[in-house]
Formats: C-alpha cells, sequence, structure tokens
C-alpha cells in the first residue's frame, strides 16, 4: 500500500525530526487550523535549535487570541511552546508579539534574553514567499514593504512606474498542517477559516504531515472538495475523537 | 498635571466618536477590511441602510456580525480574533487568496491604527522604537495596497505630543499611503498639496487643532463640526 500515509501517533508522525530542522506550522494563529497535537508532540520529541516558521506565532498563550474562554476550554497553545522548552532558536512570522507587555510572550522573552531571533516579514510576503517555495518560482517582486525596515537590503525594481521589492522563496524541511478530513492518499479538506497558510505550506515542505479530525477511505472526500492534493502530503495522523483542543 | 486640561478647548471625543465618524466614509457595498484597535469598533457604527462585506487576512470574506468569544466557532474566526457569525454569501479561502485580494487592489477601504502619520501620508503603526520589537501582521500590504487607506487614532499621544508629524521618526509601515486621518479632535485629508482640516470636534477651531499638530495644514473651504456629532 505505496499511498497509504496514515500513521498510528502523533509521537510516530514526529520522531525522525532532527535538531536543526525548520519547521512550517500552518493556520493563521489562533486554536482553529493549528496543528496543536502535533506541535505538542515536537515539543515532547526534544528536537533542539529548530527554526520556526508561522504567520501569527506566539501570542494566544497570553491574550487567549482566537481561543475560546469558556470554563470548559483548554489553556491556548501556541507556537511559544518552543521557546519557552528552549528548542527554537529562530522565528519567521508576521505577527510574533501582542500589543501588550504584561505578561510577557515566551517570544518576547527568548528574543529579551538573545536566545531567539524574529524575523519579522509582511503577512502578504510571507505566504507568497512559500507559495512560491511550492511552486517552483525562486524569487517574486512585491510592492509590500518598499520605503520601510522591511525593504533594507534588497533589491528593488521599478515596473510601471512603481518600486517593487525582490523577495525570495522560502522553503521547510517539515509542515505541519491542520484539516478537517484527510484521505489514505493524503487528500485535503478544510473547514471555515482553518485553511490560512496550511495549503501553502504543504507544497513547500520536504516532508508535510497533517494532523486532521477524521481519516477516511479514497472517494471518502469529494474530489470537488479536496483543497491540498495528497501528492502534498506524507504523514497523516488522525486525533482521537473528543480531543479537547478545536 | 495633565496638559490635556491645560490646553484644550472642548474635551476630545471618544474612541467610539471617532469610529463612529470613520464608518461614515466607509462605502454602501463595499469590501472592507478593519484594523485591530479603534477601526474594529466601525463594525457596530455604520449609518443605518450601509452594508459593507468585512475582509480578514485569515480568510474570509462578507462577515457582519460577530458571537461571543464563550460560543463562537474557532473555525470561523477574523484576523483580530474574534469570531463572526456565519451569514449568506460568505466565502473562505486561504492566505494566497486572501493576499490576492489585499496586494491586489481589490480591497475598497482599509481602517487602521496609527502610531504616526507625516504630513505626506506616510504611515508609521507596528513597532514602537522603544520596545524593539513589533507585528507587521497584514498591515504593510494593506497600507500600501489598499484603494483608499483611512487612520483612525487619537490625536497624540498621552503626554499630548502630535502624532501627526513633519516626517515619522517611528519605522514605516508604507509612504505616502494615507488618504484621511481621524482623530478625536479633527478630520483630516492626506492630498499631493499637503494636509487639508476638514472637520473639528465641538469647540475646537482650526487654531486649537494645529497647535497639536505639527505639520502646517489648510482649511477646507467646506470646514465643519465632526459630522457625526451635528444632528
Amino acid at each position: 500500500m505505496p499511498n497509504n500515509k496514515v500513521i498510528e501517533s502523533f509521537a510516530a508522525a514526529v520522531a525522525d525530526i532532527p535538531d536543526g530542522s525548520s519547521i512550517m506550522i500552518g493556520g493563521f494563529g489562533g486554536s482553529g487550523g493549528q496543528p496543536t497535537r502535533l506541535m505538542l508532540a515536537l515539543r515532547d520529541q526534544g528536537a533542539k535549535n529548530l527554526t520556526i516558521i508561522g504567520n501569527v506565532a506566539g501570542i494566544s498563550a497570553t491574550t487567549y487570541y482566537g481561543w475560546r474562554e469558556g470554563p470548559d476550554d483548554p489553556q491556548p497553545v501556541d507556537q511559544g511552546v518552543f521557546f519557552a522548552s528552549g528548542q527554537a532558536g529562530k522565528i519567521i512570522c508576521s505577527f510574533p508579539v501582542p500589543g501588550t507587555t504584561n505578561p510577557l510572550s515566551e517570544i518576547e522573552k527568548a528574543w529579551r534574553e538573545g536566545k531567539a531571533e524574529v524575523d519579522i516579514v509582511p503577512q502578504g510576503t510571507l505566504i507568497e514567499q512559500i507559495r512560491a517555495a511550492g511552486a517552483g518560482i525562486p524569487a517574486f517582486y512585491t510592492p509590500t514593504g518598499v520605503g520601510t525596515p522591511v525593504a533594507e537590503g534588497k533589491e528593488t525594481r521599478e515596473f510601471g512606474g512603481r518600486t517593487y521589492l525582490l523577495e525570495h522563496a522560502l522553503h521547510a524541511d517539515y509542515a505541519f498542517v491542520r484539516a478537517q478530513k484527510a484521505d489514505t492518499h493524503g487528500n485535503l479538506q478544510y473547514v471555515g477559516t482553518s485553511r490560512a497558510f496550511s495549503p501553502a505550506m504543504a507544497t513547500a515542505a520536504n516532508v508535510t504531515i497533517a494532523e486532521v479530525d477524521q481519516i477516511v477511505e479514497p472517494g471518502g472526500i469529494d474530489a470537488e472538495s479536496v483543497r491540498t492534493l495528497g501528492a502534498y502530503v506524507n504523514r497523516i495522523v488522525q486525533r482521537e475523537s473528543g480531543d479537547p483542543y478545536p | 498635571m495633565n496638559p490635556k486640561i491645560t490646553t484644550d478647548p472642548a474635551p476630545r471625543l471618544t474612541r467610539t466618536d471617532i469610529a463612529r465618524r470613520a464608518a461614515l466614509d466607509l462605502p454602501d457595498g463595499g469590501i472592507v477590511n478593519l484594523g485591530i484597535g479603534i477601526p474594529a469598533l466601525c463594525s457596530d457604527l455604520l449609518p443605518e441602510g450601509v452594508e459593507l462585506r468585512y475582509q480578514a487576512e485569515n480568510g474570509i470574506l462578507g462577515f457582519s456580525e460577530m458571537d461571543t468569544k464563550l460560543d463562537g466557532d474557532p473555525n470561523i474566526m477574523d484576523a483580530g480574533g474574534n469570531f463572526p457569525k456565519l451569514v449568506p454569501g460568505m466565502a473562505f479561502f486561504d492566505s494566497v487568496e486572501s493576499f490576492n485580494l489585499i496586494r491586489g487592489g481589490h480591497i475598497d477601504v482599509t481602517v487602521l491604527g496609527g502610531l504616526q502619520v507625516s504630513g505626506k501620508g506616510d504611515l508609521a503603526n507596528w513597532i514602537i522604537p522603544k520596545r524593539g520589537i513589533g507585528s507587521i501582521g497584514g498591515g504593510m500590504d494593506l497600507a500600501a495596497n489598499a484603494k483608499r487607506v483611512i487612520v483612525a487614532m487619537e490625536h497624540t499621544t498621552r503626554d499630548n505630543s502630535p502624532k501627526i508629524v513633519n516626517e515619522c521618526t517611528f519605522p514605516l509601515t508604507a509612504p505616502e499611503c494615507v488618504d484621511e486621518i481621524i482623530t478625536d479632535v479633527a478630520v483630516i485629508k492626506v492630498t499631493s498639496d499637503g494636509l487639508v482640516l476638514m472637520e473639528a470636534a465641538p469647540g475646537w477651531s482650526p487654531g486649537d487643532v494645529q497647535a497639536i499638530t505639527e505639520p502646517i495644514f489648510a482649511v477646507s473651504d467646506a470646514f465643519t463640526e465632526f459630522r457625526t456629532m451635528k444632528t
């Protein structure tokens, strides 16, 4: 069964990730669309010197951003877990810190202590860098960031009288994505706003691992509804039913 | 001593007043992206009969009302981390599509917060240099590429220093991008000839506004009291 990509546990799905890996974390930030179980499994696995690539990276744990606050809802988890654990030395994201510094988020704490490099990228540039990597485009021009600190040291070029910045594709060793449903070929279907960065990230990594609510046989996802092609997905793990994380 | 008490000719308006005035300039039927803070308040303050299609960076177009955080669906979120209600005609999409909309110039109006705006319409709103770390999010893409950029903010800092300045001293979000500034004392248009004062809060003369605004502005022939404050 060469097409069967189902892995039995989250721990097994991340077991071979070596020190020094770059990891894309799908979703937007907030609980919906975040591959929370894969993140916690990688934290428990302990790989070090990681580079994390995400969008809204580390604000939920202190602000409840995108998490429900009901009495039965779980405590927020965000990409700060890899900085609290000392596993990550660098993050590439668009939104590393909340407006408030009280309490201080894990990423800002690590940054202040000189333990974390934080590369802040405009969100539209970050997603296009990832899309380009998956699409075989090495670099592209964007109007965003011209005349700002983002442009420092970057090539610019005029098209039609407007100035554009040259930005490069961004690959990763692993991508963690979160979808509602997978078939055993790895075709993915998403729900609501949980797509966000996941479909593009799935195309831009050497190994893409999908965390899903349900795994079905081929045909269990209508071919019209496949959003991420199984061609991009290497491993699939199904959550336990009743998992408290969204 | 609070300098506001000693120098202000009349009370400054509230954050809600700023948002209500900004909401007046949102085009019926338009595709609108609201930033966090004061801009987000606009959605509850639209003039009667006006309907907008809100877009949020995380991949949603066409929402209007919010659920409370306690019972919202985490898979139906806006970019501010709030949970919109499902309405007919809305659409979900991924971040590539979302920034096709934004970078491609398909957003009619964005309302953004501001730390500083220059006389040329430069916007700085993502990082306070003293803190040294900040968040760009979708702000640079919106500021550089939306068809129209409105900045909704307080007119001065807490110590009464101007936030509308000759040159931004904070790192920019985008140069020469702002079309209109709406504050707790004034509505100011950014034109190729410089700033033009359009409206002022009740009890505020153009001179009162100029006293807390660094660039010298022109006063419009159509200058009037804040339009939302008139009956």
